[in-house]
């Protein structure tokens, strides 16, 4: 209390701003969720601590700073139920495991399904998910009208509410404590966090394998690579002379003013794709589907931005005239089966976890596993194996695109 | 909000149309000479750009019709509209059209 009165200059900065040094066991580029994540897990579970993680702004600055929060793993298909799933536990135990408050709230998520089809579909879903373990329910019309009071539920509403289902462990997490909270635990492992450093290209050595980064901030030797870097994955896998099956699209958010509580859950709407949630400060938080052509520019477009936000007014009719506070957009890599591609490239000694599309944020525990159990042992782990880069010539693709209902 | 000039209806907004995505890739063949990663390569690898981007874009809610664009994906510029049997136009030199 008294240093939060005094600027805090006791407490110190919670992780070092490293110069790059000349060398390092493993380079892991990008410092958002999933890169500092694999960091801390090649010091914690594989005891690989002379790692750097380079970033060519600021860590979390990225997609890991421009999501809605969301964490669920109500996926369709049984690989995807396990990997997002295997998310969602950690994100249970990561306050504890990082020590560090990242605010993971399981208040729920509900679908909600507007036409007989999105029932019949729902039912499905639900089927499926419970088969693999992914414990979810249907919801009635009563039970949805008691749960989200705030909408429209009338027998005239644009978009009725036939029924639904319900992920009980969803919820959310204040994102930049799981950026901050992963930093400050790789930092006191040893691995040095370098911002404004951006890569510009990769040593090779004779057998064309791996054998450093070139950066803004001069060039860094290592063994392996690790690159995490979502929608900037197609030009690092330029720079590096590999093609990925991967569209860089805008991906909009958008935050209200603050109001008393009025939504206790993630809402999801499967007839216009809206869906929202309300953050501990009071803020409405609100996103919906992509800017349908390749973007790599921060910003959202205005026929989007009006399809979401006139989906929450009409199916939230008491929130219409809500102010909103920012709006926002992140550049998301997505893969013609919204599925991730996880392990390694081409290129001998670089991996990558990319595609992961409109839902990175929930899975960042689990890729930061992953990607680590790759580069420390050379084999993919189990839950990453289906999620190769390979799918795409053998055909074994995981096609999430419309299976659990959102609209990637 | 994108202002497309449709070659057949005039200047129009992005509403009224529908990205196709990247523009003149070519099927590889004959097909019993196409490996699975070539094929692969040609369903799914796409060159997403970051600057000049030639993709085809559908006037969905207008003639119906289909044509090229190239556009910068950072600024969203555009810089030529073209008929869809037209090559890429070299634009190297005139990056500030737009």
């Amino acid at each position: 209390m008294r240093e939060g009165l005094k600027s805090a200059p006791a407490w110190g900065a919670a992780w070092r701003d490293a110069a790059p040094g000349p060398a390092y066991d493993v380079v892991i580029v990008g410092g958002g969720g999933h890169g500092l994540a694999c960091a801390y897990y090649l010091a914690k579970n594989h005891g690989i601590r002379n790692v750097a993680v380079i970033e060519k702004g600021w860590i979390g600055g990225g997609n890991s700073g421009r999501n809605t929060t969301v964490v669920r793993s109500n996926y369709y298909y049984p690989a995807s139920a396990r990997l997002y799933d295997f998310s969602v536990d950690l994100y249970e135990k990561l306050h504890s495991e990082l020590n560090y408050n990242i605010m993971f709230s399981q208040r729920g998520m509900i679908t909600l399904a507007h036409s007989r089809h999105d029932m019949e579909a729902a039912v499905k879903w639900v089927g499926a998910m419970n088969a693999n373990g992914v414990a979810t329910r249907m919801l009635t019309r009563a039970d949805i009208a008691r749960a989200v009071p705030f909408l429209d539920m009338s027998a005239d509403a644009r978009y009725p509410v036939l029924g639904g289902f319900a992920q009980e462990k969803a919820g959310t997490a204040r994102h930049d404590a799981v950026v901050w909270g992963y930093a400050r635990a790789a930092d006191r492992l040893g691995v040095d966090i370098i911002q404004n450093c951006a890569v510009t290209g990769f040593m090779r050595s004779a057998d064309g394998a791996i054998a450093g980064v070139e950066t803004t901030r001069g060039t860094i030797a290592c063994g392996r690579v690790g690159l995490a870097v979502a929608g900037s994955s197609t030009t690092l896998a330029d720079l590096a002379g590999f093609r990925l099956p991967v569209s860089s699209y805008a991906l909009q958010a958008f935050v209200s003013e603050p109001i008393k509580p009025v939504i206790d859950t993630v809402v999801l709407s499967l007839a216009t794709g809206m869906y929202v949630s309300q953050s501990d400060k009071g803020g409405l938080v609100v996103g919906g589907g992509l800017d349908h052509y390749l973007s790599y520019a921060q910003r959202g477009n205005l026929p989007v931005a009006g399809n979401v936000l006139g989906a929450l007014a009409e199916q939230f009719p008491a929130l219409a005239r809500v102010r909103l506070l920012r709006q926002w957009a992140g550049i998301v890599d997505v893969v013609a089966d919204s599925s991730p591609i996880l392990g390694r490239t081409p290129v001998p000694g670089l991996f990558i976890n990319c595609g992961w599309g409109t839902g990175g944020f929930k899975a960042i525990p689990a890729g930061g596993t992953l990607l680590a159990h790759h580069i420390a042992t050379g084999d993919p782990h189990p839950l990453a194996a289906p999620f190769s880069l390979d799918r795409f010539s053998t055909g074994a693709l995981i096609d999430e695109a419309g299976a659990s209902g959102i609209a990637h | 909000m994108l202002r497309l000039s449709c070659p057949f209806c005039g200047p129009r907004d992005e509403r009224e149309f529908h990205c196709g995505g990247q523009s003149h890739i070519q099927r590889p063949g004959p097909a019993e000479a196409v490996s699975d990663a070539s094929w692969g390569s040609y369903l799914f690898d796409r060159i997403n750009p970051r600057g000049h981007h030639a993709e085809r874009w559908h006037h969905s809610f207008g003639c119906g019709r289909w044509f090229n664009v190239l556009r910068d994906t950072t600024t969203h510029h555009i810089l030529a509209v073209y008929a869809m049997t037209e090559p890429v136009p070299d634009m190297v030199q005139s990056d500030s059209v737009a």
